[in-house]
């Protein structure tokens, strides 16, 4: 299967301009250094780790704040890790949850290798046959603006293609007791 | 075989204000999943294995909730390394774990993760509590509660075969 070229760092930062209370989970590796790119925050909770579970965190959060928008932004390997996430998602349904593949067919931070939508398995078909009725792919530059509207107003499921090029590290704190201590400060206030 | 010191787990449940009960079935969280798909103030979340359970307690945590995770011995193999999440985060985590292969077990293929559970849970950095018997469990439910949510640490709570009942196996 080829990839269009979208620039990985371009996509993710017209997804993230201007996030105001947008709940942010990425995931682990390349997605983590493209939100931070986009611009740390407090309500990004960016993974150095937890494989396969960014989905699912973005599931409690979702339940927890009704009120809010919560954004999931991953890799497809660290997506097909956790695949059963889509039907548990599907089920429960939240309309506040909008996850986004960056879809580079690759394992980017081990080197590179294919991983499996590089042989034609297709994470949008899995989704809605998950039963997820929203979903997308996207492959142009065009589609970015319109793409970042749904992703603050719908329960979407969208697989975003990007070329395999990999952008430098722009990290985040690698604690995650701070990670989620200044999150939690932010949403939910001090006391919390 | 849905006994009284389920519904008092239940409620206890309920008393440390747990909003969201995540589950892989086991026929010993039966009662327990009923009541949590009953109740409006619950959400049961049915989940397709149990380290999805890990990432949505630490998510609903971050959003303010609090979430409790049900499953059978062999699930905790399937935490592992999710597990890292709380530990690394330092978030609270609450799981309720029924035993089997550890007493009256007819089926082999649950005795070595049942064997291997509190090691694997211990190992790994969760603090593991014991219940024995049925006037026991509410309380050190509720002591577990307090230990994870208040002192932010993952807690498991071993609910042994015995007091389970072991499965009774009809060829
Ligand atoms: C459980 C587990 N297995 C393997 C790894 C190693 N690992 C770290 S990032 C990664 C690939 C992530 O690929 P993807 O999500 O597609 O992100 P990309 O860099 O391609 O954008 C892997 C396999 C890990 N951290 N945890
Ligand atoms: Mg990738």
């Amino acid at each position: 299967m080829t990839h269009d070229a979208l620039d990985r760092r371009q996509a993710v930062a017209t997804l993230l301009r201007d996030p105001g209370d947008l709940l942010v989970v990425a995931g682990l590796g390349a997605p983590n250094w493209d939100a931070t790119a986009a611009g740390d925050r407090p309500l990004n909770f960016c993974l150095w780790g937890a494989m396969g579970g960014a989905a699912m965190i973005g599931l409690g959060l979702a339940l927890a704040q009704p009120a809010r928008r919560v954004l999931v932004l991953t890799g497809d390997g660290e997506m097909l890790m956790g695949l059963g996430a889509l039907a548990t998602i599907a089920v429960q349904a939240p309309p506040n949850l909008a996850v986004a593949v960056l879809d580079n067919g690759r394992y980017g931070e081990t080197g590179s290798q294919h991983s499996h939508t590089a042989h034609g398995v297709d994470l949008a078909a899995v989704a809605r046959g998950c039963g997820w009725r929203a979903v997308c792919t996207v492959t142009q530059a065009a589609e970015l603006e319109g793409l970042r509207a749904r992703l603050r107003q719908e329960p979407l499921f969208a697989v975003v293609r990007i070329a395999p090029e990999e952008a430098p590290r722009v990290m985040p704190p690698r604690d995650g007791a701070l990670l989620h201590h200044r999150f939690r400060a932010a949403l939910l206030g001090s006391e919390n | 075989m849905a006994g009284a010191w389920q519904d008092e787990v239940f409620e206890t449940l309920r008393r440390a204000a747990i909003r969201q009960i995540a589950y892989v079935p086991d026929a010993g969280h039966a009662r327990l999943i009923e009541r949590a798909h009953a109740d409006p103030d619950m959400r049961a979340v049915v989940l397709t294995t149990e380290e999805e359970g890990v990432a949505l307690a630490a998510g609903a945590w971050l959003g303010g909730q609090r979430a409790a995770l049900l499953m059978q011995s062999s699930g905790v193999g399937n935490c592992v390394n999710m597990l890292s999440l709380p530990m690394s985060c330092r978030m609270p985590l609450l799981m309720l774990v029924t035993m089997r292969g550890e007493w009256g077990e007819f089926n082999p293929w649950q005795v070595p993760m049942g064997n291997a559970t509190p090691g694997v849970l211990e190992r790994t950095g969760v603090l593991v509590r014991r219940v024995e018997r049925a006037e026991d469990a509410a309380e050190t439910v509720a002591g577990a509660a307090t230990l994870a949510f208040d002192s932010t640490v993952p807690v498991a709570v071993l609910l042994s075969q015995r007091l389970i009942g072991a499965k009774v196996w009809v060829r």
